[in-house]
């Protein structure tokens, strides 16, 4: 499979005078698509947002790319950035935000979109969000909440789009579509009625998917039902998907390839099935090792010291991870490192080609 | 700020945040101070305000009926030829006295209900709130002409009236309060050490309520002000030729048709300014109270 | 689920207008002598009278007979004798009912338009139009009815004789014109605290979960604010503005008497000053149920709105 080379090699220089550098994009001669092609382009994405009367990044420099049809899993801890950077393709930002790079939608500019431009890229980016509960307007029919966009957007009669919406609802695994739409969402139980906020997602025929954390508020059981239904109907739609998760073997099991974000910065870019046996970035082999295996024996939870910083916490000039990273060296603290190409993935490590097969399983 | 709740006896009371007043009072902000300041201007005038007026508030000097601000007499003379600054002045106190008496009597039996149904739950506590939520439809100012058709008017018995119409106001609040509070984990382990019911609900739960119930007391006094000023107001209230801002206003209130409206609109701004500041004060602690529960 | 809220709620209605009307009987026992001075305001009464009223009232019979002759009467429109007026005290009511039922809606209008659309409008449009709402309703959210009415008074009918200061109209337009001032005052001080709780609302509903929901969707503005905003802050708006609604029939009293207007609240007033206890009890029965039928509509509307709604009060 040529996932990883398509996906990695971006082109664009670095765009802003920030402490960050541009991805070293190496576009090689077997990626035959380029930014055109892609069905997303996030390039050297920085974001600010006020915070106590200051305009703070959030995100520096982040990069990434999704190929039609492919699903990628964009891994964090809290304050990583990863919600924010689904909210900057989303065009969700809080006001006031300030956003810097640029992102391109099947070629398009989506920061230059407008009016009618604007809703149908709403109408082929579909967002799932974390809390079904808090996301859907609770003073509304199911029903509506599915074929609003339906009807408003794409100018579908009511009928038909209420037909839809229920054909829909017997994909997701839920019974009953016809009286289903008829209820409210404080009748259904969390699990039903994330997989109406994705069946809603699913109706407009969107050609990329933005799930945001889909199954952190259910619980275990529901978890695995929902993932199930999102990675089949996925496949079944061929439709690209981002999925942020803060759970590294969630992402590695549904998604091709892997980004691993810390403190607003992507710091690994890797195939999932390597993240494990041959990660390339510190980071990513303490988020794996912290992470109990069943069968493993251990005395105590190899936890990673410190916490988890957002972009405008972070130390700049140097790397972001290195107060709290067992590998850290001089090298580490002279220069933000950058992202650079290694193996068909991509690492943001000083020192990657010589930690390269030291890391997996690593101790402090 | 979880302080060593478990393993005290019949030790200091354990509390989630406590500031003295003072600081309470700072941190309610300019506007907060300012309105403070206003409200022990109030209180002073309504210690000392009869001492304090220049000439006599009652007596009566028709010659000098409505005449404007002249020589000494700061706010002219009203419709009866008194000093209208001096009738002020002295009208504080039953102005003020009768709002204090409306909210302690309120807060007072508001408080010990609510505390009383958080305190023992289960059907007791059904009763309570059923009870509250059916004396909840008296509006107070109705109570009021009530008892004043059968008592007679006067400042007393519509003060009582009104602080039965507010009590379950209170109650409804508190009690909300009084049940958070009587969830945490602190209360538990004073159960287990053999506190009684009373002891915890008089020691530790009244004194983690005080900002909220501060506050509530705050915000009502600006309530019942109006509301007994629009009594003595109607002449049901503070009879006439007692001093009072209400009755002020309604017996000046010809004045304004007349071309003298200074005696009316001075009274009314005394009320005014008296109630913003309460409102504004109470508004600011409660925001602190609920800021210091979270 | 939500019929059973309102079943609930009505049941506590009706209870409520039960004990309310319980104490308005029960104040004859409270009055200082015998319920036949009070009766009679303290008069001195021939004999021939004082029979009719123990007959009227049945005086003999224990206090619960009583009490449900009086509520059987009452609900059949029958409110006793007025002393002072010596006429029927439903006559005097039906008379004066539609003085205070105008000003009451008058004063329901201004509030609903403008403290609303002020609200509104205030948290859509963030800037000098959102301070200068916020300021004008902290002025005005203190200001008493009667202060209120004094100040209209002097500076729209004396300064600048656009309204008449007091009494009613003759006509239906000349109504209109006596009580707009009157309506005003009535409504001023509710008006702020409506206007600052929509303003509220609409804020907070603005920032939810839901509406990002929907901007993801593409759902365009006037839609989104139509639908998703104002549709879900209208829940506790109506709540609030039913209740001030409510309260506005007690204050009615104070601003028909500053305004000499001859209203229920005005008479009510005065027939406690001359203790014509008759007809406070009858006035005050009705006012009290209109205050118990506007809560019960103001729960019909919250039932309406929120289907989430079950047992108990509303969410407040």
């Amino acid at each position: 499979m040529s996932t990883e080379s398509t996906g990695t090699a971006s082109t664009g220089a670095a765009s802003t005078g920030t402490a960050g550098t541009g991805t070293a994009g190496t576009g090689t001669g077997s990626t035959g698509t380029g930014s055109q092609t892609s069905l997303l382009a996030v390039d050297g994405l920085t974001v600010l947002l006020p915070v106590e009367g200051q305009q703070r990044a959030v995100l520096r420099e982040v990069s990434l790319q999704i190929g039609h049809g492919e699903a990628v899993g964009l891994v964090g801890e809290s304050g990583s950035g990863k919600s924010m950077t689904a909210r900057a393709i989303d065009r969700l930002l809080p006001r006031g935000a300030e956003v810097r790079g640029q992102i391109r939608f099947e070629g398009a500019d989506v920061a230059a979109l407008s009016g009618a431009a604007l809703r149908s890229y709403r109408n082929r980016v579909a967002m799932i969000f974390q809390d079904p509960r808090a996301h859907v307007n609770p003073v509304r029919r199911i029903g509506d909440f599915m074929t609003e966009a339906l009807r408003t957007n794409l100018g579908v009669a009511a009928a038909a789009a209420r037909q839809r919406a229920a054909d829909m609802l017997g994909q997701v695994g839920i019974e009953n579509g016809a009286q289903r739409l008829r209820q409210y969402p404080h009748e259904l139980s969390g699990g039903m009625l994330q997989r109406v906020m994705i069946a809603a997602a699913l109706l407009t025929e969107p050609a990329l998917l933005l799930a945001d954390e889909p199954t952190t508020a259910l619980d275990v059981t529901t978890q695995a039902e929902v993932m199930a239904i999102l990675d089949e109907l996925r496949r079944s739609y061929g439709l690209g998907m981002l999925f942020i998760t803060h759970d590294l073997e969630l992402a590695a099991a549904i998604c091709d390839r892997t980004i691993v974000m810390y403190a607003g910065q992507v710091v690994e870019v890797r195939r999932s099935e390597l993240l494990h046996s041959d990660p390339l970035h510190p980071y990513t082999a303490a988020l794996a090792a912290a992470r109990p295996d069943i069968g493993q024996r251990a005395s105590r939870l190899r936890a990673i010291p410190g916490r988890p910083l957002s972009a405008f916490e972070a130390p700049l000039g140097q790397c972001a991870f290195a107060p709290r990273c067992p590998h850290a060296r001089d090298v580490c603290l002279t220069a933000v490192p950058e992202l650079a190409e290694l193996d068909g993935g991509q690492s943001r490590c000083a020192r990657v080609a010589e930690l390269r097969g030291e890391l997996e399983a690593a101790d402090a | 700020m979880v302080s060593a709740a478990i393993g005290i006896t019949s030790g200091p009371v354990v509390t989630v945040r406590r500031r003295g007043a003072l600081g309470l009072l700072r941190s309610t902000g300019l506007a907060g101070l300012a309105s403070a300041a206003v409200i022990a201007v109030a209180s002073v005038l309504a210690i000392f305000g009869p001492l304090l007026a220049p000439y006599n508030p009652e007596l009566p000097n028709l010659s000098m009926a409505w005449v404007g601000p002249a020589g000494g007499h700061l706010l002219g003379y009203d419709f009866e030829g008194r000093d209208v600054l001096s009738r002020l002045l002295a009208g504080a106190q039953s102005s003020m006295i009768g709002p204090l008496g409306v909210v302690a009597g309120s807060m007072a039996l508001g408080t010990v209900i609510a505390v009383v149904a958080a305190w023992r739950q289960g059907p007791l506590d059904t009763v309570i709130s059923a009870g509250l939520d059916i004396i909840f439809a008296f509006p107070g100012i109705l109570l009021a002409v009530l008892a004043a058709a059968v008592f007679g008017a006067g400042l007393t018995a519509a003060a009582v009236a009104l602080s039965i119409a507010y009590m379950p106001y209170v109650a409804r609040v508190l009690r909300g309060a009084a049940m958070k509070e009587r969830g945490q984990p602190y209360v538990a382990a004073l159960e287990v050490q053999g506190a009684s019911g009373t002891s915890i609900c008089l020691r530790h739960i009244v004194p983690n309520m005080l900002p909220l119930i501060v506050a509530q007391a705050t915000i009502m006094f600006g309530w019942a002000m109006v509301d007994l000023a629009a009594i003595s107001f109607l002449g049901l209230g503070v009879q006439p030729p007692a001093p009072n801002w209400g009755v002020m206003i309604s017996e000046n209130q010809p004045g304004i048709l007349q071309g003298y409206p200074l005696p009316a609109l001075a009274a009314g701004l005394c009320i005014v300014a008296v109630v913003i500041a309460f409102n504004v004060l109470g508004e600011r602690l409660f925001e602190q109270a609920q800021a210091g529960r979270r | 689920m939500r019929w059973r809220f309102l079943a609930r709620r009505l049941a506590m209605l009706m209870g409520s207008l039960l004990v309310a009307s319980f104490v308005i009987f029960g104040a004859l026992y409270l009055a200082p002598g015998n319920p036949i001075s009070a009766l009679s305001g303290g008069r001195a009464l021939p004999p021939a009278s004082m029979h009719v009223l123990e007959q009227r009232y049945h005086l003999n019979q224990p206090f619960l007979t009583q009490y449900w002759y009086w509520l059987e009467n009452a609900l059949h429109g029958n409110l006793g004798i007025s002393i002072t007026l010596q006429q029927n005290v439903s006559s005097v009511i039906a008379a004066r009912m539609w003085t205070t039922g105008g000003l009451v809606l008058y004063a329901a209008l201004i509030i609903v338009v403008v403290g609303i659309g002020s609200g509104v409008v205030a948290a859509l449009r963030p800037g000098l139009v959102d301070t200068s709402v916020l300021v004008s309703t902290a002025v005005t959210a203190a200001l008493p009815s009667f202060v209120a009415a004094i100040i209209l008074i002097l500076v729209f009918s004396v300064k600048l004789g656009w309204f008449p200061a007091l009494g009613n109209g003759t006509s239906f337009w000349s109504n209109v014109q006596h009580l707009t001032l009157p309506a005003v005052a009535l409504a001023i001080s509710s008006l702020a605290i409506v206007s600052r709780v929509t303003r509220a609302a609409v804020r907070e509903e603005a920032d939810r979960e839901h509406v990002q929901t929907a901007i993801s969707r593409g759902i365009p503005a006037r839609q989104l604010i139509r639908r998703h905003i104002l549709r879900n802050a209208a829940i506790p708006i109506a709540t609030v503005s039913g209740i001030t609604i409510a309260s506005l029939i007690a204050v009615a009293a104070v601003v028909e008497t500053a305004f000499s207007l001859n209203g229920l609240g005005a008479y009510l007033v005065q027939a406690a000053e001359s203790k014509d206890l008759a007809v406070v009890q009858g006035i005050s029965l009705v006012l009290v149920t209109a205050f118990v039928v506007i809560n019960a509509v103001v729960d019909l509307l919250y039932a309406a709105l929120d289907p989430r709604v079950t047992l108990g009060s509303r969410a407040q």
